[in-house]
């Protein structure tokens, strides 16, 4: 199973800022590995964000983005002590859900 | 009810597409060291590299590799059964972490040597915990599908000590005749180009293709050998340790490659730390 993620989100004014990294190798399929052999494309394919149960961001994601990828949000209409969940699903299936408070 | 949920803006902050793959080849095939471009031309580069690793910084994939690290620390593992937390003396005291990673290199009398954390982290999972040393000295650092046990658990204990000021105890006669031995190991001049270290790091403003070389003879650059390490490195997305720099650059000295966690290692971690003595660490950072 895929590794924890880190979750930050602070309150700013009234903006909630996320930041969220992801430990994921985002193999694009395109590499090949010592011996010539092409390494399969595995990567995060949807992520999505909840706030207190409620979905606030979802998305797309593919063989763009890095290796152990690291997200930004802004969000309104957050305040202190609400709960944010992470989602997120790879293309092999593996996926992975985390928490964290907002402070 | 208010749905007055909106999302104000959706930023995604990709790393590793920043570095070209030409940057690390470089530095693989880098033989000869050139004088400094013109200032003008070296400081542009330079500086967008560091407006880049500033905004990298406040999100810096270590972290994930502190979390699994600390998760290494406080389990019970290896044939004994044992978690460095209960076992392991960094220096202060059994399971002591914070602080550790600035004092040291240290001498352990346990060990009889003066060892750095990631030899010192070793010597625990072998002495503590009973892993096989053969195993863990095969495959000491990371690539794109592998990172090493105590490659996260240096940057474990690395980050344990953000922002707290270097102290290498080299008051201590071990630790002072190991200082004086990396001293010699520094400009040591041998191999088929008659490298030392100071080579190319003995001098101020040299630089080898895009990357400028730190004059690590100097007091006030002796920090460079130690901030930012263990570093994320962005080419490649994996973690490495000093270990891992002292062996890389004896390769580029064309000396052969040092034994894991060596003497000769060690030897030059202390006289590189102990220059830096008294400078604030920021924890592990983010290379290129
Ligand atoms: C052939 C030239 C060469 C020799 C000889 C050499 N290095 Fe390096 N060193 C480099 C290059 C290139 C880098 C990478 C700089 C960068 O990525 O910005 C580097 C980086 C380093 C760093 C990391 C600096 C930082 O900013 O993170 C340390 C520490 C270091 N070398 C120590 C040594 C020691 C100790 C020796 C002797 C065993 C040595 N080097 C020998 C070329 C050399």
């Amino acid at each position: 199973m895929a590794d924890p993620m880190k979750i930050r989100a602070q309150m700013k004014g009234d903006i909630c800022d996320i930041k969220i990294l992801m430990s994921h190798p985002m193999e694009t399929g395109q590499r090949k590995d010592s011996d010539g052999k092409v390494v399969p494309a595995h990567f995060i394919q949807s992520l999505s964000v909840d706030l207190n149960g409620k979905t606030v961001i979802s998305g797309q994601t593919g063989t763009s983005i890095s290796r152990n990828p690291v997200f930004g949000f802004k969000v309104k209409g957050a305040k202190a002590g609400d709960k944010v969940t992470v989602n997120w699903l790879d293309n092999k299936g593996d996926k992975r859900t985390d928490e964290a408070t907002v402070s | 009810m208010k749905q007055s949920i909106a999302v104000a803006a959706t930023l995604a902050m990709v790393i590793g597409g920043f570095c070209s793959q030409a940057v690390a080849k470089d530095t693989r095939s880098a033989a000869a060291v050139a004088a400094a471009p013109t200032p003008a031309a070296k400081d542009a580069a330079t500086a967008e590299f560091d407006k880049f690793r500033e905004v990298m910084e406040d999100s810096n994939p270590a972290e994930l590799f502190e979390a699994k690290g600390e998760d290494l620390w406080q389990t019970r593992r290896g044939p004994k059964s044992a978690a460095l937390a209960d076992s392991c003396d960094l220096g202060l005291g059994i399971g002591v972490v914070k602080g550790a990673y600035v004092q040291m290199p240290r001498y352990f009398a346990d060990a009889g040597k003066v060892m750095d954390a990631e030899r010192r982290i070793v010597w625990c999972m072998i002495e503590k915990q009973g892993f096989s040393a053969e195993e863990l000295f095969r495959t000491p650092f990371a690539n794109e599908n592998f990172t090493p046990e105590p490659t996260s658990l240096v940057t474990y204990v690395a980050g344990a000590s953000r922002n707290l000021k270097i102290a290498v105890p080299i008051d201590e006669p071990h630790v002072q005749d190991v200082y004086r031995l990396g001293r010699e190991v520094f400009s040591f001049r041998a191999g088929p180009y008659d490298f030392a270290c100071a080579t190319c790091h003995g001098e101020d403003g040299k630089r080898i293709r895009m990357q400028q070389l730190p004059n690590l003879a100097k007091k006030e650059e002796a920090i460079r050998a130690y901030q930012g390490w263990p570093g994320y490195r962005m080419t490649g997305g994996f973690m490495l340790t000093q270990q891992w720099r002292m062996n890389d650059c004896f390769r580029q000295q064309r000396f052969p490659e040092p034994r894991y966690l060596s003497d000769t290692v060690t030897s030059l971690l202390t006289y590189l730390t102990a220059n830096a003595n008294g400078n604030v660490y920021k924890g592990p950072g983010i290379k290129r």
